[in-house]
């Protein structure tokens, strides 16, 4: 395909070294993948943290019932 | 419409309504942002002045561009909940300021990042930079409002009044390059003008656009979700939710 044009890396030592500012270019994709992921696992914990909060709301409630 | 409005834009239909798509979202998000990376990071010509460190401009730009665009998103919930009252938009902003906040955090960080080989300095006091950084702070201080307020009903029309306010500082970012020197150069995107970099380099920085775009909703509506839930939770849906949880 005329827009993706090669590999611009020959090796992966080329590749990690990006021209000499490897440490600059991965910082910035790792970080990014963190607050990304962050962003994710927060609701999800927080939805599960609420049905298992709930649940036990409900079980208390049924053991003062009976 | 407004019959409408009300029947979707009540919490519990929201819920049932975006648990259906969630699934799709955030699929499709996770692969134009993968899509996006890879290509950036592996097939895009590196530039001619800024040899490989331009694979930064693949995660800050996206990332600059929404921090604006999700400020301005949660305004307009602000507004929407300050005139019509509707409970799903004071849920929005609350949902929105976390993530906001964060992908500011990533826009100056990146950023930060790649001044340092090119300008030589990690931060200057620009107008760019600086009114990104005051932006941060709208949204954190947002969110620290809101904690601080016990009422929630109180808590929500005062962050829902500062978030308006705030919109001052969104042409105060965008005009800054136009309006004081600075080191940060102009927008890469603009609706009217064709962008000034060749296709195989702004093609992938679109699609991470829209691949932070989508990131954006996707976890936006986890948010919303679990708020509502923690909101409603003595509503009957929410409690035969809890029961179909304990048992499946």
């Amino acid at each position: 395909m005329w827009l993706v044009k090669q590999m611009q890396f020959e090796s992966l030592a080329e590749f990690i070294q990006m021209g000499g500012h490897g440490a600059f270019v991965f910082s910035v994709y790792i970080i990014s993948a963190v607050v990304l992921i962050v962003n994710v696992i927060l609701p999800l914990r927080q939805k599960r943290r609420f049905f298992a909060d709930q649940a036990e709301r409900q079980k208390r409630v049924m053991r003062e019932q009976s | 419409m407004w019959k409408w409005i009300h029947k979707f834009g009540s919490p519990r239909s929201f819920y049932e309504i975006s648990e259906n798509y969630l699934p799709w979202l955030s699929g499709v998000a996770l692969s134009t942002i993968v899509l996006g990376s890879v290509w950036g990071l592996l097939f895009v010509p590196g530039d001619y002045q800024q040899g490989d460190t331009v694979r930064i401009m693949y995660m800050h730009v996206p990332a600059s561009i929404l921090a604006q665009s999700s400020y301005l998103m949660m305004a307009t919930a602000a507004a929407i909940f300050l005139i019509w009252r509707i409970k799903l938009a004071d849920v929005a902003v609350q949902a929105m300021a976390p993530i906001g906040a964060s992908i500011t955090f990533l826009a100056l960080i990146t950023g930060s990042i790649w001044g340092k080989p090119m300008w030589g300095t990690w931060w200057v006091w620009d107008a760019r930079l600086t009114s990104t950084l005051v932006l941060f702070f709208l949204f954190v201080g947002i969110m620290a409002l809101r904690s601080a307020m016990e009422n929630r009903e109180s808590a929500g029309r005062a962050t829902a009044i500062l978030a308006v306010i705030g919109v001052i500082n969104l042409p105060i970012i965008k005009f800054s390059v136009d309006w004081w020197n600075t080191l940060h150069q102009p927008a890469s995107f603009t609706l009217s003008e064709k962008p000034a970099m060749p296709v195989e380099m702004w093609l992938p920085l679109l699609v991470m656009v829209i691949g932070f775009y989508l990131f954006f909703f996707t976890v936006l509506i986890m948010r919303m979700q679990a708020e509502i839930l923690s909101r409603e939770y003595r509503s009957d849906w929410v409690l035969q939710r809890v029961k179909q949880n304990v048992v499946g």
